[in-house]
């Protein structure tokens, strides 16, 4: 039971706030921003508590429940019997909803959309309890049309060949097509579209040794979805696709993982034959499979770092860092690469367009290194100044973080052989589909 | 004036620059200030010239009529940022009737918001809800009945009640979604009114309603009208309609529906499993809250099967770990503090699955912290070096929180790995980092405070620490090591000389008072060193210390040293370490009903604020088992005066307060039992097993001439005890300063208990006896007992064992025979009998008689405690 929800920026200001009891007056909005912004860094800030302020409620205790996405904060204000699954899930699907009619999540679109969020609030709850929250029903009640805020951009005119023709660019969609309204979609007519990703967090842990000890994959298939008439998807998949550790499928190289789950809707009876996931998708985005595989990665992490680190006689600390990835050639990626210690520092790079700097908030080393080619090797000489240099402070240098995008990469190596649609859809219809690995956390010890 | 139109929209739909367009108004005010909050001064002019003037004007021309929107939108951006628009209540009553279904939604926003502050003129708005209930749009309707019940007004239930009812036999669903919700708020709002039972009967038909929405809101309705009478009913057949129809609800849906059948009770033990294996799909969903709300449910159908629980907790584990990945964080957060639970239950539930808890390095503190509180519970002996090596990757974290929790979860392993762990604590030592040391030396005091043995290396490592100490808590941890080792720690009086020459810019209070301890106690031990610096301590904070606390301790320890120096130790020289812990480190498996009610609540993510909070101050053990000086005064504790000490400060007191009472009245003999010096359990465990070797010699002759050791068995009617919690019994215990070293689980047959104290008993003429007592308490269930007593009254062999036992009998057997005192004994606990094993050394049986009636005593209470 949901008591209120409310949105405010990150520096407080209320954007939206809807009452759906009467139990709490409107005063708790900055009570909550009073509370968040006090909290010390340790303190977890998903549940806050304070005694109610009106009389005839002061045995129950009010509890805040919020997320922040888009830098924004999201709260529910509840009570303690309320099951925190719940109300943070349902937080979650607000947003995506939000995003999915409005295009984006971020404080100019929500001022812009109030409106059409109140509206979409009114429809998802009612005197505190869920209604629903499937975009299939809420079309039909949604009338408030979206503001988009997408600048004008150049790149939606470049799509357009000479006389028609066919140009690259056609065959690419921008990052950012998938980020519109769903409802403009009815207006603009013609451009229905289906977007599917295949996402991928990496968590990889890798010892002061060399040895791997510890890969995780989390990843996902996404649908986005901005057809007004789609009946059925077929999903196809890895024909050797295999789910935990006995089965195995065909010859080729296993697709394996622990465990995988799928949406409600998802309709299976192809699955264990074909490995084909049949949906009817709903409007807007929604997480159609969601999988796991731990410790046993098809292929070798994506990166190795060899480091060395040394005392040179003038007191200062040497890192020689050398980074090798292992990605076929012809990839290259924009790489962070950030290790901690605490000094001043002066550096070698291999190439200009690298840069490093320290940043001494949190105490770290940032080696920025754009479009690095797979297949190659790359090092960087970091000297530290280090005040009172002892063989202890060896111990603080490290670990080595590295936060990259790897597209058109799964490391999984789960792809999407098909995607149909039935009934052939009688406009010009696009399917996107997209495959991201991004790193969770990819941590090398030192 | 239609030209600019477009222009107008134009500008809307490219903020902020929305304003400007009435800037273009031949009107009174010039130009608008763009602020995003709008004094309501201007407001109100835009808006009513809005209304009177431009609105007609496009209404009439057919043009969008969106063009509402501007004046509305503004009213409202202003209402959701905090400001008072209350006072265009009148217009937007006005603005209501329109037949643009957006402009009408946003009007009832306002509406809703404002009515309470203007009950009059909401009356005006019912007309026009009313007729919207008549309206041929679905939506309409369900809008219109929507907010009539959200307007909250007493006064208008009368007017509202005629179109709920006919909303409850709408044809579209979404109007009876709407109507049967809107039964629940007109109850809440006349919360005194009699129950309508027709209402009720309605609501309850409507259960079989074919839209699953309405179903659940009919749920969700009667447990709101019905919340008097506990809520709704849940018999059988309703129970298995709601069952049966759980698949065609969403998530939502289903977690109420979940929810409620927690207070079913199934009638059989087949539909008890029916339901089960119905909800088991469910139980393993990919939805976290769907997946959350099945466990509470099967735990609370299962609260008498535990094995059944078990098998769900098992079940639950992979969609808890999926959830502990999820992209949210928030989610991600609640799931651990789900699974901290779990653990407490089933400590070896994610044994395998470790390397999930690992932190990645983006990831929030507070994630972070409850990750290694996981990781701590899941160590063994194949993964501790793993975990160690990655825990002391977060010592290094830039964040102090984390590094320090990092720090304490190191030492909280510690206690069954010590020597890896002490390698890295002295490690990183060695780093010279202020917050890194503070920790370090806390957690060594927490350790050495569990783990005596661990001291050695302690008090090597604390050479020259001092320097990179600033914050309080770590220097109170350092002067209460030095305090307690400073006989193995060679610069102990240099270090506290620092402090001492410190000690008049000295801030904390708890330095202070640590200070003056720390330094008494390097006194007793390394006096020539000490003397001088104690003098000016104690000098100083006599005659100019202005806060009371110190003041009087110093006098205290002034006044004890006059005393004499044997006094002094005596007072001082108390326990080193924590003799309730010893071999009972692993914490005992918590039943699944003790944390069952509180899963799936907000209850398990709000403990840890109050955890951390504790962690933050010091660290969790020192806050609970603090080591000060005074309480060490009761370990040699006459019993007879254990009322007065223990006045009353719990249950646990209270029992021992009566039984104290009836030992003073059973016994004459003076006798004190006390626990130090402390036994380690090696010790325990290797005297227990000698005497038991020379006992099994069975040689009388042999035995007669070993005078200094005594063997007794004794059977104690208490049938409850073996179902006692460790903990209870352990605190009882305590409190006569009886020692339990060890134990069985409860519930685990055979069920023992190891315990021990020391007895001092003033016999004549100043000689005092101070004895050594093991026993063991022994349960092994009905049918080992009556074997047990056959064997006592046939068998010679057994008549050994009993020739010690003569002298131990119940004061009220009058036979000289050891043999038939015992089967005497033996049937009076055949049933439920607890076998007590007591071993003597030296031997005393007047104190042994004593001892024997306490453990008695005590035993009784609590059994009879529990039943």
């Amino acid at each position: 039971m949901i008591s209120q929800v409310f949105i405010l920026s990150s520096k407080g200001d209320h954007l939206i706030y809807k009452d759906f009891r009467g139990e709490a007056g409107s005063d708790v909005v900055s009570i909550f921003y009073e509370k968040v912004t006090a909290l010390t860094g340790d303190q977890p800030p998903v549940v806050m508590v304070t005694p109610h302020k009106r009389e005839q409620h002061s045995h129950k205790d009010l509890h805040f429940v919020h997320v922040r996405q888009g830098g924004l904060y999201w709260v529910a204000t509840t009570t303690a019997n309320s099951s925190p699954f719940t109300v943070i899930e349902f937080l979650n699907r607000l947003t995506a909803l939000i995003k999915d009619y409005c295009g984006s999540l971020s404080e100019k679109s929500v001022q812009m959309n109030f409106a059409l969020i109140y509206e979409l609030l009114d429809e998802v709850v009612d005197y505190g309890y869920v209604q629903t929250t499937s975009s299939d029903v809420l079309k039909n009640f949604i009338q408030t049309e979206a503001v988009s805020s997408r600048p004008f951009s150049l790149f939606d005119l470049s799509n357009i060949g000479l006389f028609g023709a066919e140009t690259q660019q056609s065959k690419v969609a921008p990052s950012s097509a998938a980020t519109r309204p769903i409802q403009s979609s009815r207006e603009q007519g013609g451009k229905s579209e289906i977007f599917v990703d295949v996402i991928e967090r990496m968590s990889v842990v890798i010892g002061s040794n060399g040895v791997l000890m510890k890969a995780d994959v989390e990843g996902e298939i996404r649908v986005k979805c901005y057809m007004p008439s789609c009946s059925e998807m077929r999903i196809g998949l890895n024909e050797e696709f295999s789910i935990g550790k006995s089965q195995l499928r065909g010859y080729g190289a296993a697709v394996r993982v622990d465990e995988c789950s799928f949406h409600q809707a998802v309709r299976l009876d192809e699955f264990d034959s074909h490995r084909i996931l049949r949906l009817s998708p709903s409007q807007g985005e929604q997480t159609v499979m969601q999988y796991q595989l731990s410790d046993d990665l098809p292929s070798a992490p994506p990166f190795r770092l060899f480091p060395t680190i040394e005392r040179d006689s003038g007191g200062r600390l040497l890192m020689y860092m050398k980074l090798r990835c292992d990605l076929p050639p012809k990839r290259s990626l924009n790489v962070d690469c950030c290790c901690y210690c605490g000094f001043s520092l002066s550096q070698e790079l291999s190439s200009p367009d690298q840069s490093a700097e320290l940043r001494p908030q949190s105490r770290a080393v940032v080696w920025q290194i754009p479009r690095f080619p797979g297949g190659t090797q790359l090092s960087a000489l970091f000297k530290l100044e280090v005040p009172g240099l002892s063989s202890a402070s060896m111990l603080e240098v490290g670990p080595v973080g590295l936060s990259f995008e790897l597209p058109k990469i799964t490391a999984t190596g789960l792809q999407i052989r098909f995607l149909r649609l039935t009934p052939v859809q009688p406009s010009p219809s696009q399917r996107w589909v997209r495959y991201v690995t991004h790193s969770d956390s990819y941590t090398i010890r030192i | 004036m239609p030209f600019f139109l477009p222009n107008f929209l134009l500008y809307f739909s490219s903020s902020p620059a929305f304003l400007f367009p009435i800037s273009l108004y031949p009107q009174p005010f010039p130009s608008l200030p763009h602020c995003p909050s709008l004094p309501l001064s201007l407001l109100f002019p835009i808006f009513s010239f809005f209304l009177l003037f431009v609105c007609p004007l496009y209404t009439h021309t057919h043009t969008h009529t969106h063009s509402f929107f501007l004046p509305l939108f503004l009213c409202l951006r202003a209402m959701s940022q905090g400001v008072d628009v209350s006072g265009l209540f009148s217009e937007m009553v006005k603005a209501c009737a329109t037949v643009d279904i957006v402009q009408k939604k946003l009007v009832y926003v306002f509406l809703c918001s404002y009515a309470s502050l203007n009950p009059e003129l909401s009356l005006l708005v019912i007309n026009t809800l009313r007729k919207d209930c008549q309206d041929p749009n679905p939506m309409v309707r369900s809008l219109a009945l929507r907010n009539m019940t959200n307007l909250r007004l007493p006064s208008l239930v009368e007017y509202v009640e005629q179109p709920l009812t006919a909303g409850l036999r709408d044809r579209a669903a979404c109007v009876r979604r709407v109507a049967v919700l809107g039964f629940a708020k007109l109850h809440n709002l006349q919360t005194n009114s009699e129950i309508d039972a027709a209402v009720v009967n309605e609501l309850y038909s409507l259960l079989r309603d074919p839209d699953p929405v309405v179903m659940v809101n009919c749920l969700r309705a009667l447990e709101e009208i019905l919340k008097e009478e506990g809520g709704v009913a849940i018999n059988k057949p309703i129970t298995h309609h709601l069952l049966n129809r759980l698949k065609e609800c969403d998530v939502w849906g289903q977690c109420e529906v979940l929810r409620i059948l927690q207070r079913y009770r199934p009638q059989s033990e087949d539909e008890l499993f029916d339901i089960l294996s119905l909800l088991d799909a469910s139980l393993v969903s990919p939805h976290p809250p769907v997946m959350a709300a099945t466990l509470s449910l099967f735990l609370s159908l299962c609260s008498g099967l535990p094995a059944v629980s078990l098998a769900a907790l098992e079940r639950v584990r992979g969609p808890l770990l999926a959830a502990c990945g999820s992209m949210s964080r928030e989610m991600r957060f609640t799931a651990l503090c789900h699974i901290q639970l779990l653990l407490r239950s089933v400590p070896g539930l994610m044994g395998v699955h470790y390397k999930r808890f690992f932190c990645g390095y983006a990831e929030p503190a507070y994630i972070k912290q409850r990750k290694m509180q996981v990781l701590v519970e899941l160590v063994n002996d194949e993964n501790v070096a793993m975990l160690l090596d990655e825990l002391r990757g977060y010592c290094t974290d830039v964040n102090t929180d984390t590094a320090q929790s990092a720090i304490s979860a190191i030492g909280h392993i510690g206690r069954s790995y010590s020597d890896r762990c002490l390698e890295i604590l002295t490690g990183l030592l060695g780093l010279k980092q202020e917050h890194i040391t503070s920790a370090v030396v806390q957690t060594m005091r927490d350790l050495v405070w569990v783990c005596p043995q661990c001291s050695d290396t302690v008090c090597l490592a604390l050479e020259g620490c001092e320097e990179s100490l600033q914050d309080s808590q770590g220097r109170q941890a350092l002067l209460w090591l030095l305090g307690v080792y400073g006989e193995r720690v060679s610069c102990a009086p240099y270090t506290l000389e620092v402090f001492i020459d410190g000690v008049r810019s000295e801030t904390s209070l708890g330095v202070k008072m640590e200070l003056l301890t720390a330094t008494m106690r390097l006194f007793l031990c390394r006096p020539a060193e000490t003397q001088d610096m104690l003098g000016r301590l104690l000098h100083y904070c006599i005659e100019e210390e202005t806060d009371m606390c110190v003041r009087d301790q110093a006098l205290l320890y002034y006044r004890l040293l006059h005393c004499g120096i044997e006094e002094t130790r005596k007072v001082l020289h108390g326990r080193r370490s924590d003799p309730s812990l010893g071999v009972l480190i692993g914490r005992p498996a918590e039943p699944i009903s003790q944390w069952a009610c509180s899963f799936n609540t907000l209850e398990p993510l709000r403990q840890g604020t109050i955890e951390t909070e504790s962690a933050s101050r010091g660290s969790p053990e020192h806050v609970t088992f603090d080591p000060k000086p005074n309480t060490d005064l009761s370990d040699t504790l006459n019993y007879s005066h254990i009322e007065k000490v223990h006045s009353g400060s719990d249950s646990t007191t209270q029992r021992t307060d009566s039984s104290a009472d009836i030992l003073a009245s059973n016994i004459t003999v003076p006798l004190s039992l006390s626990l130090s010096p402390a036994l380690s359990p090696e010790e325990f465990e290797h005297l227990w097993l000698q005497q038991q070797a020379l006992h099994a010699e069975q040689d009388p002759e042999k035995m007669k001439e070993e005078e200094d050791y005594t063997y007794m068995e004794e059977r104690i009617h208490c049938p409850a005890i073996p179902h006692c919690s460790p903990q209870n019994l352990q605190a009882a215990m305590q409190l006569v300063n009886i020692q339990t070293l060890a134990f069985t689980p409860p519930h685990t047959l055979p069920w023992r208990v190891y315990l021990y104290t020391h007895t001092q008993r003033t016999s004549s003429a100043d000689m005092t006896h101070s004895t050594l007592i093991l026993g063991e308490l022994l349960y092994t269930g009905e049918a080992n007992q009556k074997v047990r007593v056959k064997k006592g009254t046939g068998d010679r062999e057994v008549v050994v064992e009993g020739r010690e036992d003569v002298q131990i009998k119940e004061q009220e057997e009058a036979t000289g025979d050891g043999l038939s005192g015992r089967e005497l004994s033996g049937k009076d606990g055949e049933e439920e009998g607890v076998k007590v094993t007591l071993k003597q050394q030296p031997r005393d049986d007047k104190a042994l008689k004593g001892f024997l009636s306490i453990l008695t005593t005590v035993l009784h209470t609590l059994s009879s405690d529990r039943a």
